[in-house]
């Protein structure tokens, strides 16, 4: 089992509860996409994912590995066999694209080696190998501040894929692509995510993309579980359900009691 | 009749303790006005200003005699050196304590938004250490090392080095915690090591600053070298203590542009290494 959530919560250090009641086994090689709407709790999942987050009760395992008790040393080769692609790609602007690809592997390589490369990049065909795939082949050299929001997002998934992890997991990877961009960049995650028979887990905004390129579909709302079917099993029901606007139907279905509105007094 | 409470309710709930702060500043910078019996028309009072007129009357043209230049050019490598060695030996204290006491390199930060006790108990005393060291002004240490030391620059680059560690590990501490943690927490979170977190993701966001910070220190070093000359500690600050004692204007001119030019070259040499890193 590559990753098993049972009844795992969630509630933010400001009370704000993000996930309920989570269970969800994953195979290897398995690729899931997680969809719901905006503050549905997609972000903070894949956060537990990538034990960035610990869940507040329930139980997590990541790799056969209970991050919640591991000491801080076998924490962190645990998180270097993890690799997240962020939402908006962290990379220091001022940084050249090949150190920010090269920087996937810190988590393996001593820090000798990593300061000697932050000097001379020491593997440099490495990084061209996972740009190229991506189309970056020729930026190896520039700095990252001089590429657009979707080419640095193509940078953030070179590093994560240069950093070979054992799970791959990816918050809203394309969100800043064009829709061909984003089509030929799921495709290369799942290839990848085949390829190495890793376990592959995407929040998506985009439902048809979803429906295209995963096999399984996660649906989150309010931070429970909707549904968690075959994509060819989600109904045009379930995406409404999922997507509905609570506030707006219910201003549309009752109006507002004048009764209810004016405020009690108490004598 | 109903508007304006609805408008009470819409106001910027922070105004009211802005608003208060700025009063209570205000207040305070008053009596600070009176304690320092703040008189600037003293300056221009009759006597003073006589005093004032024949001294810099004596102060054109600057001394230009081979001699003196050889000394002042002597004098203001000394200074120099007195500022660069203490700022070199206050670097060493002053890196790591700042890598010790800022919290953008807390890895239970990331974990939970929150600095974990245990980082914030080992924090501590490392921002105590460096209160302490800048609490004492430069001039101070420089008094007292006279004293241990002997006359001489080894005083002044002990008291630079001493105080400049203090604020420089402050501030280095405060500018990393201040330029964007993003890339960095991306580098603690999939597994590196939080020297390697540093240096590939929050030096190349922070390198402008603590440069540009770094020089400006320097500068204020040299500045305090001439300060601490007056105690004893060599120097151009030495230099100028006796001219001025020996009412040589010309002598005190020539000190004077070369602070002058000191500053300017610090300024360029600050201008050129912001613009490489820029
Ligand atoms: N750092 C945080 N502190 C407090 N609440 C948060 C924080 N991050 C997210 N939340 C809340 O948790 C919920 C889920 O957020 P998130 O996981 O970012 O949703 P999504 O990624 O699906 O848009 C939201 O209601 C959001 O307001
Ligand atoms: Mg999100």
């Amino acid at each position: 089992m590559s990753i098993r959530l049972s009844g795992v919560d969630y509630v933010h250090p400001n009370g704000q509860t993000a996930l309920q009641g989570i269970d969800l086994t994953l195979n290897p090689g398995e690729q899931v996409a997680i969809i719901g709407p905006s503050g549905a709790g997609k972000t903070t999942l894949l956060r537990l994912l990538a034990t960035s987050l610990l869940p507040s009760s329930g139980e997590l395992r990541l790799l056969d590995l209970q991050p919640a008790r591991l000491g801080s040393g076998d924490l962190r080769r645990l998180r270097s066999r993890i690799g997240l692609i962020h939402q908006s790609p962290p990379l220091p602007p001022r940084q050249r694209v090949v150190t920010a690809v090269l920087a996937g592997r810190l988590g393996q390589w001593s820090l000798a080696r990593a300061l000697v490369s932050l000097c001379y990049p020491l593997d440099i065909p490495g990084a061209r190998q996972e740009l190229a795939r991506l189309d970056l082949g020729d930026r190896l050299f520039d700095r990252c501040d001089q590429l657009s929001g979707g080419q640095q997002q193509r940078v953030g998934i070179a590093r994560t894929l240069y950093q070979r992890p054992d799970l791959l997991l990816a918050d809203e990877p394309v969100s800043a692509m064009d829709p061909v961009l984003a089509d030929h960049t799921l495709s290369l995650l799942g290839e990848v995510a085949r390829e190495r028979q890793l376990p592959l887990v995407a929040s998506l905004h985009a439902v048809d993309l979803a429906l295209k390129h995963f096999p399984r579909i996660l649906g989150l709302r309010a931070g429970r579980i909707l549904f968690d079917k075959s994509a060819g099993e989600v109904s045009e029901q379930d995406l409404t359900a999922l997507y509905a606007n609570e506030s707006l139907t219910a201003r549309q279905s009752e109006p507002a009691n004048p009764a209810i509105a004016r405020p009690v007094r108490c004598l | 009749m109903n508007r304006p409470s609805t408008h009470w309710r819409e106001r910027d709930p922070a105004a009211l303790p802005r608003a208060l702060l700025t009063a209570i500043l205000l207040l305070l910078l008053w009596p600070g006005l009176q304690l320092t019996e703040f008189r600037p028309q003293n300056l221009f009072s009759g006597d003073n200003l006589n005093t004032m007129g024949r001294f810099l009357s004596g102060f054109w043209p600057p001394a230009s005699d081979a001699e003196f230049l050889h000394l002042l050019a002597r004098a203001t490598l000394e200074t120099l050196a007195m500022a660069t060695a203490g700022m070199a030996l206050a670097l060493i204290l002053a890196i790591p304590a700042a890598l010790a006491a800022t919290r953008a390199l807390s890895v239970s930060t990331l974990l939970s938004g929150r600095a974990h006790w245990l980082g914030r108990l080992l924090r501590y005393p490392v921002r105590m250490l460096l209160i302490v060291l800048r609490s004492i002004p430069e001039i101070v240490w420089a008094l007292l090392f006279v004293r241990a030391v002997g006359l001489g620059p080894t005083a002044g680059v002990l008291a630079i080095a001493i105080t400049y560690s203090g604020m420089l590990g402050k501030v280095y501490a405060e500018i990393l915690e201040s330029v964007d943690q993003a890339p960095a927490r991306a580098l603690l979170q999939s597994g590196s090591s939080r020297i390697a977190a540093f240096f590939y993701g929050l030096l190349p966001n922070a390198a402008q600053e603590l440069t540009s910070y770094s020089l400006y220190r320097w500068e204020c070093a040299v500045r305090a070298s001439v300060v601490m000359g007056f105690v004893g500690a060599g120097g151009l600050g030495q230099m100028i203590d006796l001219s001025i004692r020996m009412f040589a204007g010309g002598e005190v001119v020539s000190i004077l542009l070369t602070f002058l030019l000191l500053v300017l070259v610090a300024d360029q040499i600050s201008l050129y290494l912001r613009r490489r890193l820029a």
